[in-house]
C-alpha cells in the first residue's frame, strides 16, 4: 500500500505557472485526475513520477521524496500518453527488456505474468508497429506492471480508444485498484473518470479546484448556473413570466432579439420553462446552452 | 532485484540502442560511408602507388576529417534523439537505473558503431595507402579517440536539443571546417586537431596540428567525461509534458 503526497506544490517555467499550491493525498484504489486540456495534469504526474521537481512544495512516495530518485521506479509504473514505443520490438521483446531494466530476477516469466494480465498473449510476438492503439495502450501498461508497482500512474490513458478498448482499460484499472494499488489517471472527461475513479482530483489552471468522490463532483458540475438564450413568439412576456419563478437568476432582451438567461437552479429550471410557455401560451423557438464547454464548467469551479 | 556487482552500462540498452541505430535508413549510411572512403583507398593506391602525401592526405582528409565525424553523428543522433523526440525515452528513464548509466550505454552503442564504422576503416584505408602497419595503427588510433570525443559531443546536443543532427553539422562546417581552415588557434579547440595531433606521435607523419600530444590526450578526455555528465544532466532534465 503506498502513498502519494502532494503538499503544496507550485511548478512554473519562466513566468507561466503551470501548477500553483496544490496538495492531495493518493492512496490506494484508483483516483482519476480531471481537468481540461492545458490545466497543468501532465505536469502534476511528471512530478508525482519524479521527472519534474517542484519549483515549491513537496511531492513524496511514502515519505520519500521523489525527483532525481530513480530507485522509486521500482515501487512505480508509469504508462505515459505519448505511444511511441520502440516499434521495431515485438510485444513481449518490449515487456522484456522493461523487465530486465528494471533488473527482475526472472524477466521472461515476469513478462509472460504482465502480458496475460492485460490479455495480449496473442499478439505478443507481433511487431509493436502493427499494433493499434489500444493494443499499444494494453502492451505500455504490461510494461508498466511488469514489475508489480504499488503506484501506477497513467496520463490520458483513454485518448483515442475506441468504445471497447476504453471498457477493457476501465476493467483493468478497477482490478488494479481492488488489488490495493495506488492508481492515478488522468483524463479531460467527467464521465469517463467517474466511471473507474473511486477518488476525483479536479485540477483547473494549474490550480487544485475540487476533490472528492464522484457523486461530489458531479453536484458541483451541474449544480452550478447555466446560461442560455432563448428565443419565443413574444420574447418579453417569456422574460416577465421566467424572472417570477426563483430558479431563474437573471433574464435579459438581446438587441438582436431573444432572451439571455442565467438559471441558479438547473434542475428546475428544466421543469419551469417549459410548463411557463404552455401555460402563457408561448411558443419556444430556441433553448440553446452557451455555457457546456467543459473549459467554462471547470472554470466555474475555481471561480471565488 | 539483486545487490551483485553492475557494470557501469545496462546490456539491455546496450541491445536495444544497437538494433535501434542498426535497423534504421542510417544503419546503411553507416556502412555506405566507409565503404566510400576504402573504395576511395583503393582508388588511390592503385593510382599513386604507396605515395606518402598522398596516404596521408586520404586518411586524413577523408578519414579522420570526413568519416569519422560524420559516422559519430550518424551513431549518436540516433540513439538519443529520437527516443527524445518521440517520447519513448521515458521507458528508459522511468527504471531504477543512474542517468549516466543510460549515457553510458548510448555511447557505449556509439563508440562501438564509430570504432566499427570509423575508426576500423581509417586503419584499414591507412593500412591499404601506404602498406605500414604503424603509419595505419596511429590514425586507427586517431580516429578511435576522436571519434568517441566526437560521441560524447553530438550525445550532449541530442540531450539538450530536437535539432541534434543541424546543429553537429553546423559544428562541423563552421567551427572544425570553416574556422579552423582560417584562424590558427581554433586547433586548440578542435576535436579534429586533437585528434591529428594523436595521429601525429603515433603515426610519424605531421598532419599541421601542432599541439602537444598530452595536451590533446587530456582535452579528449575531458570533451568525453563532460559530455557523459552533461548528457545525463540534460537526461535528468526530461519531463513528460509533452505539448501542454
Amino acid at each position: 500500500m503506498s502513498v502519494l503526497v502532494l503538499d503544496h506544490v507550485s511548478r512554473w517555467f519562466g513566468n507561466v505557472v503551470a501548477v500553483n499550491d496544490v496538495s492531495m493525498t493518493i492512496g490506494p484504489g484508483v483516483t482519476g485526475l480531471l481537468g481540461p486540456n492545458g490545466a497543468g495534469k501532465s505536469t502534476l504526474i511528471s512530478m508525482m513520477a519524479g521527472f519534474l521537481g517542484p519549483s515549491s512544495g513537496t511531492v513524496t512516495l511514502d515519505g520519500e521524496r521523489l525527483h532525481g530518485r530513480p530507485e522509486v521506479y521500482r515501487r512505480l509504473g508509469l504508462v505515459p500518453e505519448r505511444e511511441t514505443l520502440f516499434d521495431y520490438l515485438t510485444g513481449r521483446q518490449f515487456v522484456v527488456a522493461n523487465a530486465e531494466l528494471q533488473d527482475l530476477p526472472r524477466p521472461r516469466e515476469a513478462a509472460d505474468a504482465a502480458i496475460a494480465l492485460v490479455e495480449m498473449a496473442d499478439a505478443q510476438d507481433r511487431s509493436i508497429a502493427t499494433y493499434s492503439k489500444g493494443m499499444r495502450q494494453r502492451i505500455k501498461m504490461a510494461a508498466a506492471l511488469v514489475h508489480e508497482p504499488s503506484v501506477l500512474l497513467l496520463d490520458e490513458p483513454f485518448n483515442g480508444m475506441d468504445p471497447r478498448q476504453r471498457l477493457q482499460l476501465m476493467e483493468l484499472l478497477r482490478r488494479m485498484g481492488a488489488d490495493g494499488r495506488t492508481v492515478l489517471f488522468s483524463s479531460h472527461i467527467l464521465e469517463e473518470v467517474e466511471q473507474v475513479a473511486r477518488q476525483i482530483e479536479v485540477v483547473v489552471s494549474g490550480r487544485h479546484a475540487a476533490s472528492g468522490d464522484f457523486g461530489a463532483i458531479r453536484r458541483l458540475m451541474t449544480d452550478r448556473p447555466h446560461r442560455f438564450v432563448l428565443r419565443s413568439s413574444d420574447d418579453r412576456a417569456l422574460a416577465a413570466a421566467l424572472l417570477a419563478d426563483p430558479s431563474v437568476r437573471g433574464v435579459r432582451l438581446r438587441p438582436e432579439g431573444g432572451l439571455e438567461l442565467e438559471a441558479a437552479d438547473f434542475g428546475r429550471f428544466t421543469e419551469t420553462l417549459p410548463r411557463t410557455a404552455r401555460d402563457r401560451g408561448l411558443r419556444l423557438l430556441e433553448v440553446t446552452p452557451t455555457d457546456e464547454s467543459l473549459e467554462s464548467v471547470f472554470s466555474y469551479l475555481v471561480t471565488p | 532485484m539483486t545487490s551483485r556487482m553492475r557494470p557501469p552500462w545496462s546490456p539491455t540498452i546496450v541491445r536495444l540502442g544497437a538494433r535501434s541505430v542498426l535497423g534504421r535508413r542510417r544503419g546503411a549510411l553507416l556502412v555506405l560511408l566507409p565503404v566510400v572512403l576504402l573504395a576511395l583507398a583503393v582508388l588511390v593506391r592503385v593510382l599513386v602507388g604507396t605515395d606518402f602525401g598522398a596516404a596521408r592526405d586520404t586518411a586524413y582528409g577523408l578519414g579522420i576529417v570526413v568519416l569519422v565525424p560524420l559516422v559519430a553523428l550518424l551513431a549518436t543522433s540516433g540513439l538519443l534523439a529520437p527516443e527524445i523526440d518521440d517520447g519513448s525515452v521515458v521507458y528508459l528513464l522511468a527504471k531504477p537505473i543512474a542517468r549516466w548509466r543510460i549515457v553510458v550505454s548510448k555511447l557505449l552503442v556509439a563508440g562501438g558503431c564509430t570504432t566499427v564504422f570509423g575508426a576500423l576503416p581509417v586503419l584499414v584505408a591507412a593500412g591499404l595507402l601506404r602498406g605500414d602497419a604503424g603509419f595505419a595503427l596511429g590514425f586507427g588510433l586517431g580516429a578511435f579517440v576522436g571519434g568517441l570525443a566526437y560521441c560524447a559531443l553530438f550525445a550532449w546536443l541530442s540531450a539538450i536539443s530536437k535539432h541534434a543532427v543541424v546543429l553537429g553539422l553546423v559544428y562541423l562546417l563552421i567551427w572544425e571546417g570553416l574556422l579552423g581552415g582560417l584562424l590558427d588557434g581554433v586547433r586548440w579547440l578542435s576535436l579534429t586537431q586533437w585528434s591529428a595531433a594523436v595521429v601525429e606521435a603515433t603515426a610519424g607523419t605531421g598532419l599541421g596540428a601542432d599541439l602537444p600530444t598530452t595536451y590533446a590526450a587530456v582535452a579528449l578526455a575531458l570533451v568525453v567525461g563532460a559530455g557523459t555528465l552533461l548528457t545525463a544532466r540534460g537526461l535528468a532534465r526530461y519531463d513528460l509534458r509533452g505539448d501542454e
